[in-house]
C-alpha cells in the first residue's frame, strides 16, 4: 500500500537528476544517458497513474499502457538516431564533448 | 522752303560730316578733310545768307526769326526747342563761320596733308617726321602726315556742330547741350595726342575745371525752369514782367533776388568755360592740343561761348538796373572778376617762354576785358570786343602754328633737339617767314590796340571809355592791363621775328604752305577792317564818316539805345588807351631787342622774385593741387578705398563670411558631429554592443540553450503563478 | 510499513543512488553500468506497480538493447584520455535549475490530496495484457499510433544507418 505520492516524488527526483545530467555533462553520450533517465522517470509517472486509475475505475486503463509503450518505442528510436549522430559527429570532429561542437554559435 | 528752315540747317552739315568721317572716311585723309571742309563751307554759306538777309531786315531784335519744334512731352504741354536769329546771333554767326572755315582750311596744311607717312609715327603721338631720299641719295628729314588725320577732322566737325547749335538755339537747354558737347570735344581734342601724358592730364584738367562751372550753371538753369516754367529766351528775356518778378522775389540765399542768384550761377558757368579766375587754370595747359584746336577752342569759339551766354542773358543779369545805378550782384561780380583776371593773366603772360602760352594768357586776359565790360553795363562794347578778339586771336594762334611748323622744319634740318615752341630758340624769323610775320604783326597790333587801323583798338577803346565813365577802379585795372598786353605782344614779336636767330634751327626755318598762309591773310584782313563798323560817332576826326552800324544793330537788342549815345566826348580814356598801346609796344621792343641769350630772359634778374612769381603762374596750380587735388586723392585713396571700401565694407563682408563659416563650423562640430553623427554611430555601436552582449545567448552550445529555456519556463511559471493562473 | 513499502524504499534509494553515480562518474563505462543498475531499479519499481509486462520490456529493451547500444557507442567514441572535466561550466546553474524543478514538482505533489491514496494490489483477476494487445490492433483503438510507431522505428533505423554510414574513402 504505497501512496501514489511516493512514486511521483521518485519520478520527480529521477527526472531532475536526469535533467542535471543533460544540462551539465560534457560527454554527448552522458547527455543521452541523462535523457534515458528522464524518460524512465516519466514512465514511472505514467505507470503510477495507470495503476491509480485502474484501481479507481476497477478496469485496466489501456490508455496508460499504450502511452507507456509509446514512450519505450520512442526512447529506443531516439537512442538509435542519437547514437548514430554522435558517431557521425565523432568521425567529423574527433570529439564527443558537446562544448566543442559550436558550429551554431551566433 | 521757308527761311527759318535754313537756320535749322546751319548746325547740321558738320554733324553729318562727323558721322560720315567716323564711319566711312576713317583711313582716307583726303576724303575726311574734304567732307569736313565741305560741311563747314555749307554752314558758312548759310551763315552768310542769314547775315545778308539780316542786314536788310529792320527791327530784327523785336521780331527775330525763329522756329520751334515739339520735343519732350511734359504733362499736357510740350517742351519745345527751336532756333532764333536776332542781331546778337547774326554777328556771332559771322565770326564763328569765318573763323571755323579758316581754321579748317589751315588744318589741312598744319597736319601735313600730302606729306609721306613717318615710319616711327604712332597714333596718339605727334608726327615725328619722315625720312626721304632726295635726288642725290641724301636722307632728309621732312614733316610727316599726322597719323590720326581723319580723327582730327571728325572731332573738329563735331565741335563746329556744337558751336553752331549753341549760337542758333533759342533756349537754354540746347545751348547747354552745345556747351557740353563743346566741352567733350575740347577734352578729346586737347588730349588728341593721347599717348603723351601731359596731353592726357591737360584734357582731364580742362574737362573737370569747366565741369565745376557747368554744375553751377545747371543749377541756375534748373532754378530758371522751376521759376518760369520755360527755358526759352523769348519767354524769359524779352518779357519785362518775368524779369521784374525775378528781380523782386528774394531767393533763400544771402538775400539775393532770384534774378541775381540765377545770374551768378550762370556766371559761374562762364567763369569755367571762359577761363576766368579762379577756374582759368585749364586754358594754358590746353595748349597741349594741336594749334588749330587752340585757335578754335580758345580763341574763336569755345571760350567765346561763355561770353556769348553772358551777353545773351544780360537782361537777366541787369534786371532792374539802369545806367547810373549801383551794379546788381552779378554785374558787380563780373566787373570785379573780369578786371582782376585781365590784369592777373597779363602779368603771367609776360613771363612765359612758350609762344602758345603767351597767347593763352592773352586770351584769358582779353576775355576778362569782355566780362568786365559787361559787368559795368557796356553791352555793345563787350559784344564788339568779342567779335574783333575772335578774329585777331584766331589769326595769332594760326600764325604761331605756322611759326612752330617753320621751326620744326629747321629742327629736322639741323637735327638739334630743342623745343620748337620756345620763343627764346627763335629770332629773326621775319626774313625766313615773311607772310607769317606780316599777318602775325597785324594780329599782334590789333591785340595791343594800335590806334585807328586795327580792329582791336576800336573795341578796346570803347570798353575803356565806358569804364572811365562808370567805374574808375575797373578803368585803372583795364588800363594797366592794356599796357601790359601791348608789352608782352611786342615782347613776343621781338623774340620771334626780330633780331637775329638764336639757334641754328631758327636760321633754317622756312615759310609755310599756301594752304596755311591764305587763311592767315584772310583773317588779317578782318583783324584790320572789322573795327571800322563800330567807330563811335563822337570820335574826333574819323567819327561820323562811317555810321556806327555795330552800335545800332547790336544796340537794338537792348530795346533802347544803351550806353553808346554819350554825346559828350572825354579825351582822357582815349589818350590813356593810345598811350598804353603805343607805350607798351615801344617798351616791349626796347627791352627785348637786346635778348640774345637762349636761356635767360633779360627781365628775369631785374624783376627777380616777381618774374619768378609770374613765370610760375602765381603758384596757383600748386595751391590747387595742395588744397583740392591732394585732399580729394586722399579721400579717394585712403578714406573711401582703404577705410570704407576695404576695411569697412570688405570687413563687413569678410565678417559675414567668417560668421557664416563660424556658424557652419559650429553646426558641424557642435551639432552635426556629436549629435547627428553621434546618434548614428551610437545606433550602430549600440546595436553592435547589444548584439555582442546578446551573442552570449547563442553560444552554439546545446546545453546552454536548454538551460536558458528552462530558466525561461521557470520565470514564466513564476509570473503565471503569481497572477494566479497556475 | 509493510514489506512492499520497504522494497519500494530500498529500490528507490538504490535507483536514485545509481542515477547520481551515473551522472557523476568520470569514466563512461562506469556511467553506463551505473545506468544499467538504475534501469534495473526502475524495472523493480514497475513490478511493484504491477506493470509486470513493462518490467520485462524494460529489461529486454532498455537494458538489453538500448544500454548495449550505448556501450557500443562508448566503445566506438573512446578517447585515449578522459581526464577533462566531467561537468561543463554551467554545472552549478544546471544543478540549481534541476533542483528547483525537482523541488517544485515534489512539493506540488506532496500537497496534493488525492496523492495520498494508497495504491493496492489489483488482484489476480486483473489482466492487463489482453486488453493492451487488443487495443493495439483495434482500429478504433490504438492501431494507428501502433502503426505510426512502427513507421517511426523504421525511419529511425534508416536514418541511423544513413547518418552513421561510412562511405568508401571518406574516413578522414
Amino acid at each position: 500500500m504505497i501512496p501514489l505520492t511516493w512514486y511521483l516524488i521518485l519520478s520527480a527526483v529521477l527526472f531532475s537528476i536526469g535533467l542535471f545530467a543533460v544540462l551539465a555533462r560534457r560527454h554527448a553520450i552522458a547527455i543521452l544517458m541523462g535523457v534515458e533517465l528522464m524518460l524512465n522517470a516519466v514512465n514511472i509517472n505514467l505507470l503510477a497513474f495507470w495503476h491509480y486509475w485502474s484501481q479507481v475505475r476497477g478496469a485496466p486503463q489501456v490508455n496508460g499502457m499504450v502511452f507507456a509503450a509509446m514512450v519505450f518505442v520512442l526512447a529506443a528510436a531516439e537512442t538509435a538516431v542519437a547514437l548514430a549522430l554522435i558517431i557521425s559527429a565523432y568521425r567529423r570532429h574527433h570529439t564527443v564533448v558537446v562544448d566543442e561542437m559550436t558550429l551554431l554559435k551566433g | 522752303m521757308p527761311f527759318e528752315t535754313l537756320i535749322w540747317l546751319l548746325p547740321l552739315p558738320p554733324l553729318l560730316a562727323f558721322f560720315l568721317i567716323m564711319t566711312f572716311a576713317h583711313r582716307r585723309n583726303g576724303l575726311s578733310h574734304g567732307l569736313a571742309i565741305g560741311a563747314v563751307s555749307l554752314s558758312w554759306l548759310g551763315s552768310m545768307v542769314v547775315f545778308g538777309r539780316a542786314l536788310q531786315t529792320e527791327h530784327l531784335a523785336e521780331h527775330p526769326w525763329h522756329a520751334v519744334l515739339n520735343w519732350i512731352p511734359t504733362g499736357d504741354a510740350w517742351f519745345q526747342i527751336g532756333v532764333q536769329v536776332d542781331p546778337l546771333t547774326v554777328v556771332t554767326l559771322f565770326f564763328v563761320a569765318w573763323t571755323i572755315l579758316m581754321i579748317f582750311i589751315y588744318s589741312v596744311g598744319y597736319h601735313n596733308y600730302g606729306q609721306p607717312r613717318g615710319m616711327q609715327d604712332r597714333p596718339g603721338l605727334p608726327p615725328q617726321g619722315a625720312e626721304v631720299k632726295d635726288t642725290h641719295g641724301h636722307l632728309h628729314r621732312v614733316p610727316s602726315i599726322e597719323p590720326m588725320y581723319a580723327r582730327f577732322f571728325a572731332l573738329v566737325s563735331l565741335f563746329a556742330f556744337a558751336m553752331y547749335l549753341l549760337v542758333v538755339s533759342d533756349n537754354l537747354l540746347t545751348l547747354y547741350i552745345g556747351w557740353e558737347v563743346m566741352g567733350l570735344c575740347s577734352y578729346l581734342l586737347i588730349g588728341f595726342w593721347y599717348a603723351k601724358e601731359s596731353a592726357r592730364n591737360a584734357a582731364v584738367k580742362a574737362f573737370l575745371t569747366t565741369r565745376i562751372g557747368d554744375v553751377f550753371m545747371l543749377l541756375g538753369l534748373a532754378a530758371l525752369y522751376t521759376l518760369t516754367g520755360s527755358l526759352n529766351y523769348r519767354v524769359i528775356l524779352n518779357n519785362p514782367q518775368v524779369l521784374e518778378i525775378l528781380a523782386s522775389t528774394a531767393s533763400p540765399i544771402a538775400g539775393l533776388s532770384w534774378a541775381a542768384l540765377i545770374g551768378l550761377l550762370l556766371f559761374a558757368g562762364t567763369v569755367g568755360k571762359s577761363a576766368q579766375f579762379p577756374l582759368h587754370v585749364w586754358l594754358p595747359d590746353a595748349m597741349e592740343g594741336p594749334t588749330p584746336v587752340s585757335a578754335m577752342i580758345h580763341a574763336a569759339t569755345m571760350v567765346s561761348a561763355g561770353v556769348y551766354l553772358m551777353i545773351r542773358f544780360f537782361p537777366l543779369l541787369s534786371a532792374g538796373w539802369m545806367p547810373g545805378d549801383p551794379l546788381t550782384p552779378p554785374m558787380a561780380a563780373m566787373a570785379f572778376i573780369g578786371a582782376f583776371t585781365a590784369l592777373f593773366a597779363a602779368t603771367i603772360g609776360l613771363a612765359q617762354r612758350d609762344i602758345k602760352r603767351v597767347l593763352a594768357y592773352s586770351t584769358i586776359s582779353q576775355l576778362g576785358y569782355m566780362i568786365a565790360a559787361l559787368g559795368i553795363g557796356a553791352y555793345v562794347a563787350a559784344t564788339f570786343h568779342l567779335v574783333t578778339h575772335a578774329f585777331f586771336k584766331a589769326l595769332l594762334f594760326l600764325a604761331s602754328g605756322s611759326v612752330i611748323h617753320g621751326m620744326e622744319h629747321g629742327v629736322y634740318h639741323t637735327g638739334e633737339h630743342l623745343d620748337a615752341q620756345d620763343m627764346f630758340n627763335m629770332g629773326g624769323l621775319r626774313h625766313k617767314m615773311p607772310l607769317t610775320f606780316w599777318t602775325f604783326l597785324v594780329g599782334g597790333l590789333s591785340l595791343a590796340g594800335f590806334p585807328l587801323i586795327t580792329a582791336g583798338f576800336w573795341s578796346k577803346d570803347e570798353i575803356l571809355t565806358a569804364a572811365f565813365q562808370s567805374n574808375l577802379p575797373v578803368f585803372i585795372t583795364l588800363g594797366v592791363a592794356a599796357l601790359l598786353t601791348a608789352f608782352y605782344t611786342m615782347r613776343q614779336l621781338t623774340l620771334v621775328f626780330l633780331g637775329q636767330p638764336r639757334t641754328a634751327a631758327a636760321a633754317q626755318a622756312h615759310e609755310s604752305r599756301p594752304v596755311m598762309t591764305l587763311p592767315l591773310a584772310i583773317l588779317a584782313v578782318f583783324a584790320v577792317t572789322a573795327g571800322w563798323v563800330g567807330i563811335p560817332a563822337y570820335f574826333p576826326l574819323v567819327g561820323g564818316m562811317l555810321p556806327n552800324w555795330f552800335e545800332i544793330f547790336v544796340g537794338s537788342m537792348l530795346g533802347h539805345v544803351g550806353e553808346g549815345t554819350h554825346a559828350i566826348f572825354t579825351p582822357t580814356p582815349l589818350m590813356i588807351s593810345v598811350l598804353a598801346s603805343l607805350g607798351g609796344l615801344f617798351l616791349g621792343w626796347w627791352v627785348y631787342q637786346s635778348q640774345h641769350d637762349r636761356v635767360q630772359d633779360v627781365l628775369a634778374k631785374p624783376l627777380g622774385g616777381l618774374y619768378r612769381l609770374w613765370q610760375n603762374k602765381y603758384y596757383l596750380d600748386e595751391l590747387y593741387h595742395a588744397v583740392f587735388i591732394r585732399p580729394a586723392l586722399w579721400v579717394a585713396e585712403v578714406f573711401t578705398y582703404h577705410w570704407l571700401d576695404r576695411k569697412l565694407i570688405d570687413g563687413i563682408l569678410h565678417g559675414v563670411g567668417r560668421l557664416g563659416l563660424m556658424v557652419g563650423h559650429g553646426f558641424r562640430e557642435l551639432i552635426d558631429r556629436p549629435l547627428i553623427n553621434g546618434a548614428g554611430d551610437a545606433l550602430a555601436e549600440g546595436t553592435r554592443e547589444v548584439g555582442a552582449r546578446l551573442r552570449v545567448l547563442q553560444p552554439g552550445r546545446l546545453q546552454v540553450y536548454l538551460l536558458i529555456a528552462l530558466v525561461g519556463i521557470l520565470l514564466i511559471g513564476l509570473v503565471l503563478f503569481s497572477i494566479g493562473m497556475v | 510499513m509493510n514489506v512492499l513499502q520497504w522494497v519500494f524504499v530500498i529500490t528507490a534509494f538504490l535507483t536514485v543512488g545509481a542515477a547520481v553515480m551515473m551522472v557523476l562518474s568520470r569514466r563512461m563505462m562506469h556511467a553506463a553500468l551505473w545506468l544499467a543498475v538504475a534501469l534495473l531499479g526502475v524495472g523493480v519499481i514497475f513490478i511493484t506497480l504491477e506493470a509486470s509486462f513493462f518490467a520485462i520490456v524494460q529489461l529486454l529493451v532498455y537494458i538489453g538493447a538500448i544500454l548495449i547500444l550505448i556501450v557500443f557507442a562508448i566503445m566506438l567514441t573512446q578517447r585515449t584520455d578522459e581526464s577533462g572535466p566531467r561537468l561543463n561550466a554551467y554545472a552549478w546553474a544546471a544543478a540549481g535549475v534541476a533542483a528547483l524543478i525537482g523541488a517544485i514538482l515534489t512539493f506540488s505533489m506532496a500537497g496534493w490530496m488525492l496523492g495520498n491514496t494508497g495504491l493496492l494490489e489489483l488482484g489476480p483477476a486483473f489482466d492487463a495484457i489482453l486488453p493492451l494487445g487488443q487495443a493495439l490492433v483495434d482500429t478504433e483503438g490504438f492501431a494507428v499510433p501502433f502503426e505510426v510507431a512502427s513507421v517511426l522505428l523504421l525511419a529511425a533505423l534508416i536514418g541511423a544507418i544513413y547518418i552513421a554510414f561510412e562511405r568508401k574513402g571518406e574516413r578522414s
